[in-house]
């Protein structure tokens, strides 16, 4: 099976650790533990797919901390890229 | 101990280079074609030295002394044409603090390119002589300082190179020595973390200074900094955000406490060792720079997407954490780290060999990019040209 890392127990998304297919039933290693997904897109290998529900608006966790918002409601076992997830930070553009 | 080459401010250098140093742009060629005649010499082509200002004009200065005070420089030539902002004397004053052998040219008092070549050649290889005589001598891990890069980063950066270079650092800590973190830019987002670590609230009060500075100087363009940081190449490889990036990019500092901020190319003090934060920007080379003239004598790269970057001064040792990267760059890249993904293999035995490679090449062992001949260098401005 497919396998992905959660890099902490916190996070809502995991990340691939090869190019996946909608569809296909993916290991998350999170420390000792592994539970098994559902990819509900393709996600090429290294990018992130969501491990729940995440609402419009709602914190992305990574590593335990905020990556940025969620800009529409991402179904758990979607890809999670910069279509669906924007960055607040050093934005001259939401400023001006 | 390892094996190096005691300086008479008491640094330990673990190459021996003749640096051509140009004062500025318009003596680059010239330092170039002294160099083309003395073999093993070094010249640093550069764009910068005249017509700045203020602490843009500073920042330069401090660069270009640095890297000739950095320990790995044995000797240094500077190359002047004459009526430059940076003045060759100036710089010279500079280098002269490290008490180091160096010599000046000035074109326009030579008389033109020819002469200034010929008298350049001439004192390089006098300088180069100098060196030729000098020997490896035992010196402590403690006097060893890495820089720590990342570029071309992706998301096996922050899983497996990253944390591995994390641990190679800690080992080197244990042994007394010190490290340098960098690329603000690439602390946006993950700067909470490392305040959390400074030793005093001072340096924790500076940490978030230097990432406010660099987000607002990013807020005052205006524009979006999407598709700069991260890069188009960062976002292919599955980084979404600085966010994102940064948190990544902090494993590479492994556990230790911040003991201070230091300006771009500022010289880290030779007390108290450990971990040091520069503010440097995200691009590689220009932050390499500031931390080589800062006196980081060794490089530590971790590349997810691949990077060839040298330096003219100091070895750079590259780790990947991406698997297909490595079989694709192996002439680039010293480590594959990737096999903490693909094997599951520990992330401290990676680490170890990461610091067994940094304790040879710092013994002499010659790194990838040497062989290669890259000599990235690129100076971070901070202010208009006039």
């Amino acid at each position: 099976m497919i396998r992905a890392i959660c890099a902490d127990a916190r996070d809502n998304v995991a990340t691939l650790l090869e190019t996946g297919r909608n569809g296909d039933k993916i290991t998350v290693e999170t420390g000792l533990d592994s539970n098994t997904a559902t990819l509900q897109s393709d996600v090429p290998a290294f990018h992130k797919f969501a491990l729940r529900n995440i609402a419009t608006g709602e914190v992305v966790i990574k590593y335990g901390e905020s990556i940025g918002k969620a800009v529409c409601r991402i179904s758990a076992g979607e890809h999670v890229h910069v279509h669906n997830i924007e960055s607040g930070r050093g934005r001259g553009d939401l400023e001006s | 101990m390892l094996n190096g080459y005691r300086r008479p401010d008491g640094r330990w250098g673990i190459r021996n280079h003749l640096l051509i140093l140009p004062a500025s742009v318009c003596a680059s060629e010239t330092a170039t074609q002294i160099a083309a005649r003395v073999p093993g010499s070094i010249s640093l082509p550069h764009q910068h030295g005249c017509c700045h200002m203020g602490e843009d004009y500073r920042q330069v200065l401090r660069t270009l002394s640095g890297i000739a005070n950095n320990p790995n420089t044995g000797a240094t030539l500077i190359v002047g044409l004459g009526c430059e902002g940076i003045q060759a004397e100036e710089l010279l004053k500079q280098i002269n603090t490290g008490g180091k052998p160096a010599g000046i040219v000035i074109i326009q008092e030579s008389g033109g390119t020819p002469n200034a070549i010929a008298a350049g050649t001439a004192k390089a290889q006098e300088l180069s002589r100098l060196l030729a005589a000098q020997q490896r001598e035992p010196f402590p891990v403690s006097e060893l300082v890495v820089g720590l890069e990342c570029g071309g980063s992706d998301p096996t950066s922050g899983i497996a190179a990253n944390p591995a270079v994390g641990a190679a650092v800690d080992l080197l800590l244990e042994a007394g020595g010190s490290s340098i973190l960098s690329e603000t830019t690439e602390l946006i987002g993950a700067e909470h973390l490392l305040a959390k670590r400074a030793v005093n609230s001072h340096v924790a009060s500076e940490i978030y200074r230097i990432v406010n500075r660099t987000e607002q100087r990013a807020i005052a363009q205006g524009t979006d900094i999407r598709g700069t940081q991260p890069t188009p190449g960062n976002i292919q490889g599955g980084i979404s955000t600085i966010e994102e990036k940064s948190l990544g990019c902090i494993f590479k500092a492994g556990s230790a406490d911040v003991q201070a901020v230091l300006e771009y190319g500022e010289q880290i003090p030779r007390e108290p060792k450990g971990l040091f934060l520069m503010d440097t920007p995200g691009q590689d080379i220009e932050s390499i720079t500031g931390m080589l003239a800062g006196g980081a004598q060794i490089v530590l790269f971790t590349t997810g997407r691949g990077s060839p970057a040298g330096s003219p001064v100091a070895p750079v040792i590259k780790v990947t954490g991406n698997h297909d990267t490595f079989s694709k760059m192996q002439d680039n890249i010293e480590i594959n780290a990737g096999t903490i993904i693909t094997e599951n293999r520990p992330v401290a035995e990676t680490g170890n060999a990461i610091y067994r490679e940094l304790l040879a090449v710092a013994n002499g062992k010659l790194t990838k990019a040497e062989v290669l001949g890259h000599r990235e260098f690129a100076i971070f401005r901070v202010g208009y040209t006039y």
